[in-house]
């Protein structure tokens, strides 16, 4: 019997360095590993002995894409700790800063990352030479994200005024003038990309997945929630580590997250939306209905349509926040730390992220955990290709290569997250 | 190491495709498949050296380059990852690995600058994305970047703000800090945190003690040394200090 073995030497367009090992023989799919080589930087153990304090400046560095979902995580984990609960118009600002950072990352993802695959381009800028209108709007949504953490927070990467029980500096209402029109400029253009997004060529693919994600009464979720999914898990984030766990594989520097006695489970985009759709603001529902997706989606190559539905969704909340926002009357909340444990899930733009802390009295952290998304995704990546690639069989190397990375990338995984968390390779005997 | 130095080239929206334009982006692998053999005109690396295969991989490049330059306090001074560099690298694995013997990883963290020559060193954490394309374009044109080796002191002084260790007693490194960021925390009435590493000529020792006079307790002075730029040698030095005092507060 033939056997392909195909191996990318280092995946592009994702966030840190990983490998995709593929094993076929004849029809099947003996063996798929999603390696990720990036190496290990221990984040956990340097946060040992580190004060509470320090933990979202710290943790911001997993991540350059993400740096406003370790903050949030962290800061909530904590202030779970000290059992504070940070509300009012600073929680708003919370939200409203997840909402630019869900703009920038996904706008980075769907435009410079993942449409290159579906348009048969290597790069954002290759794409550019012939479609430089729609880079141009891409480029211009990502910018409008990142004015928004750049505004609250100081800086776009690694921003400085987020602390826990709030904020250094608090912005008046009237700062936010310049911001709005900008804002509204770019929920037109995040409208305009679902139209777009959704006339890509889209594999026929669907798949059963079990969704997890947050969920929460009022909102779509961002900050806080109980975590769900599609197979009656319904737990409060305190409750992670009894219902997940991590395993270590030989071949790959990022722990595989798996829910105790199920397995693989996907988090992100399509969990939210999936789990969540009703709490979408009736702009974002309208879009997508108009653009052929239903209230549910077993598509993962739809993610690019589904992300440009939330980066329409983060607009829209982003304007109605700032619309009902005033200065709240302090800045941040005082914490006084004991001797705890506390516990947070926020949803970072690809998906779930847990953080836990423990602390002593004084506020120094004795022991951290830290469970990225991606590498929650990383079993059902490596179970897509599994299932997705005997329908390329007759496909040159080449050409399942980049597919494959077309599939692995319906994820945005963020690799440098997960090692604490891909290249191709594939193997035909 | 993260790669959020690199993301700060995809961050200048405004001129990301006018570089494209005017450079070949020959290896850029966060956002293009392509990539091009060398020599290269001009090579920008970020991340640290924590494995034996980064030790060969910097070499390689630094044979493909004929100019290098290293981008972000990973790559200028071993990033946040060198708290190995004062740690038992076993323990760590142990903390995060329930198997440690699967990772191969080197016990230090330590910047490009100790394994190759490098052309020049864009301190920050993040770096700023207009210093970064200042040094491009020096590069391309063959001129020395324009990037100050003042202090952060200097930079709330051309922003006229209010120091914030004088009027409110907050403490701050903008004295020892290299400028670069546009002293961005005294601004949200935030101490420095010395997020772009040592500034050409730090004063250590009066820093040290004029934190410890606003309250600053000599665990808590460790900490904010060796934290993004911990390795960076005035940092390290004075904080090794400390432990050298053998006084624990």
């Amino acid at each position: 019997m033939k056997t392909r073995t195909i191996k990318t030497k280092a995946l592009a367009r994702v966030e840190g360095e990983g490998k995709m090992y593929l094993k076929i023989s004849g029809a099947t799919v003996r063996d798929v590993k999603l390696k990720i080589i990036e190496p290990p930087r221990f984040f956990e153990a340097l946060l040992r002995g580190r004060a509470m304090s320090e933990a979202p400046d710290i943790t911001a560095r997993i991540c350059g894409i993400c740096p406003i979902a370790y903050q949030m995580s962290a800061v909530h984990a904590i202030e779970d700790a000290c059992g504070v609960t940070v509300d009012g118009q600073l929680r708003v600002l919370r939200r409203l800063l997840y909402c630019g950072e869900w703009i920038e990352s996904h706008a980075l993802h769907v435009y410079l990352l993942h449409a290159p695959d579906f348009l048969g381009y290597q790069s954002a800028w290759q794409m550019a030479q012939v479609y430089p209108d729609i880079v141009q709007r891409g480029l211009r949504i990502k910018k409008a994200g990142n004015a928004i953490i750049s505004f609250l927070g100081g800086r776009a990467i690694h921003p400085i005024n987020i602390r826990i029980g709030g904020f250094y500096t608090v912005p008046a209402p009237e700062a936010f003038d310049e911001l709005v029109e900008q804002l509204i400029a770019g929920r037109e253009a995040a409208r305009e990309t679902a139209h777009w997004a959704a006339s890509l060529p889209i594999p026929d693919y669907e798949q059963e997945y079990e969704f997890v994600a947050l969920s929460h009464p009022d909102e779509y979720p961002m900050n806080e929630g109980r975590l769900i999914s599609n197979k009656g898990l319904n737990i409060p984030v305190q409750e992670y580590d009894t219902y997940f766990a991590e395993e270590q594989v030989a071949y790959s520097n990022a722990l595989h997250s798996i829910i105790k006695g199920r397995g693989a489970y996907l988090t992100g985009p399509l969990a939210r939306y999936n789990l969540n759709f009703q709490q979408l603001s009736p702009l974002a529902q309208e879009t997508a209905h108009a653009v052929g997706l239903g209230n549910s989606c077993n598509n993962p190559f739809k993610s690019i349509i589904i992300r440009s539905i939330e980066i329409l969704y983060a607009f829209d909340e982003a304007l109605r926040l700032i619309g009902n926002y005033t200065k709240p009357e302090t800045a941040a909340l005082s914490l006084h730390p004991r001797a705890a444990t506390g516990y947070a899930c926020t949803e970072a733009p690809r998906g779930t992220l847990y953080h836990r802390y423990t602390l002593n009295n004084d506020g120094i952290i004795q022991d951290a955990k830290i469970v990225p998304p991606t590498s929650q995704n990383q079993k059902a990546i490596e179970q897509d290709l599994r299932s997705y690639v005997p329908q390329l069989l007759n496909m040159s190397d080449e050409e399942l290569t980049v597919r494959c990375e077309q599939a692995i990338r319906n994820y945005d995984p963020c690799i440098s997250c997960a090692t604490h968390f891909l290249k191709i390779e594939i193997e035909s005997e | 190491m993260s790669d959020g130095c690199q993301l700060s080239l995809l961050d200048c929206e405004d001129e990301l495709l006018t570089i494209a334009g005017e450079v070949e982006i020959a290896h850029f692998l966060e956002a293009s498949s392509m990539v091009v053999k060398g020599t290269y005109d001009l090579s920008l690396v970020e991340g640290s050296i924590t494995t034996p295969r980064d030790i060969e991989r910097i070499q390689q490049i630094r044979r493909a380059s004929k100019r290098l330059v290293t981008i972000g306090a990973c790559a200028t001074a071993g990033g946040i990852q060198a708290l190995r560099n004062f740690q038992d690298i076993d323990e760590y694995l142990s903390i995060v690995y329930a198997t440690p013997h699967y990772i191969s990883t080197l016990s230090t963290s330590t910047p490009i600058a100790q394994h190759v020559p490098v052309d020049f060193e864009l301190q920050g954490c993040p770096i700023n994305k207009q210093q970064l394309l200042e040094v491009i374009h020096a590069f391309l044109h063959q001129r020395k970047p324009d990037i100050p080796a003042y202090s952060v002191c200097v930079e709330c002084k051309l922003r006229g703000t209010v120091c914030v260790m004088v009027a409110h007693g907050t403490p701050c490194l903008g004295p020892i800090t290299h400028a670069g960021c546009g002293a961005i925390c005294p601004a949200y009435r935030r101490g420095c945190y010395g997020c772009f590493g040592p500034q050409e000529t730090p004063n250590m020792v009066s820093l040290s003690k004029h934190l410890s006079q606003l309250g600053v307790s000599q665990s808590g002075r460790r900490r904010v040394l060796q934290t993004f730029n911990a390795y960076a040698k005035p940092f390290r030095q004075e904080s090794m200090s400390y432990e050298n005092e053998n006084n624990q507060d």
